[in-house]
């Protein structure tokens, strides 16, 4: 199972805020993120990988960018 | 676009530098600038310091002393307090008066958005202005502030900073840059400019592009908020550090060992930063020591000037 945290329409630190809170607080082993902007991007694997998480892939999805990300 | 200028304009927009500068007599030159922008602390009196010293910065960037000063402010009157706008104008007056400058008018309309900031105007003498250009190979650069402002403003907002983080930023960023401009003014200057939006490499970038030099940054000798660091590991980095980056990647060559986060420090764009000095080599040790003993206690030496190949920065 993985869990979908959806950042679009939000600006950055919020898409950090909401991947990091999944990271501490969530269950699933994978968690999906949604941005759509490059910051946003590059702000999320920045996150994730200081959390000692693996960036799984990294697709771009509609106007965005859907970032797969699985627990440390 | 052709940009008017005359026999007297020292610097102009065709060379868009830090200020503008305007020759009145053979040993008499009128510098000019003007900056505002939107709230970057959530506290008045404070925005109107650092809107205040911000202004001022471009000033003493141009070896100049400021001398007088108009306010510039849009205010959404129907949904904040006038007393809010109160006490940003009389932050900047008490930091306009800690400068020795005159506030003498200004003007206000009314916005959405609350904006404030100052058009400075102050003096230099027409053979000591300096610019972003004039890198002389064998110089050394020095930078008066720690950089990492833009990215603890970011963790600020994510509600991860501390109080004293973000009482210690704010400090920074309300000082102003007088006590670096008046020691440099002792020192043999080749360029000088202040670190803002650019970030450091970028406003680097401005300084070499056209010079026919190349720069080596010494990463680790920049002196950096600490905690900036860690912020950016965590990805509390704000949008314009991306695009500084973007600009000016072409030019610039990482050192396998200059880590993700320092380099996204060194693009972070400052908000109200510290002068950037190309200072002759055999005089950059003293103009640090100079400085720390005026208690500028980030000044380092960050860099030299090579006489090539152009246009390239080397961040090792």
């Amino acid at each position: 199972m993985a869990t979908t945290v959806d950042a679009r329409g939000l600006s950055c630190p919020q898409p950090v805020i909401m991947t990091l809170d999944e990271i501490k607080t969530g269950k699933d082993k994978d968690i999906i993120v949604l941005v759509d902007t490059g910051t946003s991007k590059e702000n999320v694997m920045r996150a994730a990988a200081s959390q000692g998480c693996q960036i799984n892939e990294v697709s771009p999805e509609g106007e965005g960018y859907r970032i797969t990300i699985t627990r440390g | 676009m052709v940009f008017p200028t005359n026999e007297n304009v020292i610097v102009g927009l065709d060379r868009a530098d830090d200020a503008g500068v305007y020759k009145i007599s053979d040993d008499l030159a009128l510098i000019q600038t003007v900056d505002f922008f939107t709230p970057i602390v959530d506290d008045p009196y404070w925005f109107g310091q650092i809107a205040a010293a911000n202004a001022l910065s471009d000033v003493y960037a141009m070896g100049g002393i400021p001398k007088t000063a108009m306010n510039l402010v849009a205010f959404p009157v129907k949904q904040m307090e006038l007393a809010v706008l109160r006490q940003i104008i009389q932050g900047g007056i008490d930091k306009l008066a800690e400068a020795g400058v005159v506030l003498i008018g200004g003007h206000s309309i009314e916005d959405k958005e609350l904006k404030y900031g100052l058009s400075v105007t102050g003096f230099v003498h027409p053979a000591r202005v300096l610019t972003k250009r004039n890198l002389q190979p064998g110089d050394r650069l020095v930078l008066t502030k720690p950089l990492g402002t833009g990215i603890v403003n970011t963790a600020i907002k994510a509600g991860m900073a501390s109080a004293d983080l973000t009482g210690k930023v704010t400090h920074l960023m309300a000082a102003l840059n007088r006590d670096a401009a008046g020691i440099m003014s002792n020192f043999n200057v080749s360029a000088c400019t202040d670190v803002t939006g650019f970030g450091l490499l970028g406003h680097l970038a401005e300084m070499v592009c056209g010079s026919g030099m190349s720069v080596r940054v010494f990463s680790k000798q920049v002196p950096v908020i600490a905690e900036a660091l860690e912020f950016a590991a965590m990805g509390l980095i704000p949008a314009g550090a991306y695009k500084n980056r973007e600009f000016r990647e072409s030019m610039i060559d990482f050192a396998e060992m200059v880590e993700r986060s320092r380099q996204d420090v060194l693009f972070d764009p400052q908000t109200s930063g510290g002068l950037l000095i190309s200072v002759n080599g055999h005089q950059a040790g003293e103009l640090v020591a100079a400085l720390k003993d005026a208690g500028i206690g980030d000044a380092a030496q960050i860099g030299e000037i090579l006489s090539g190949p152009a246009e390239k920065i080397w961040v090792v």
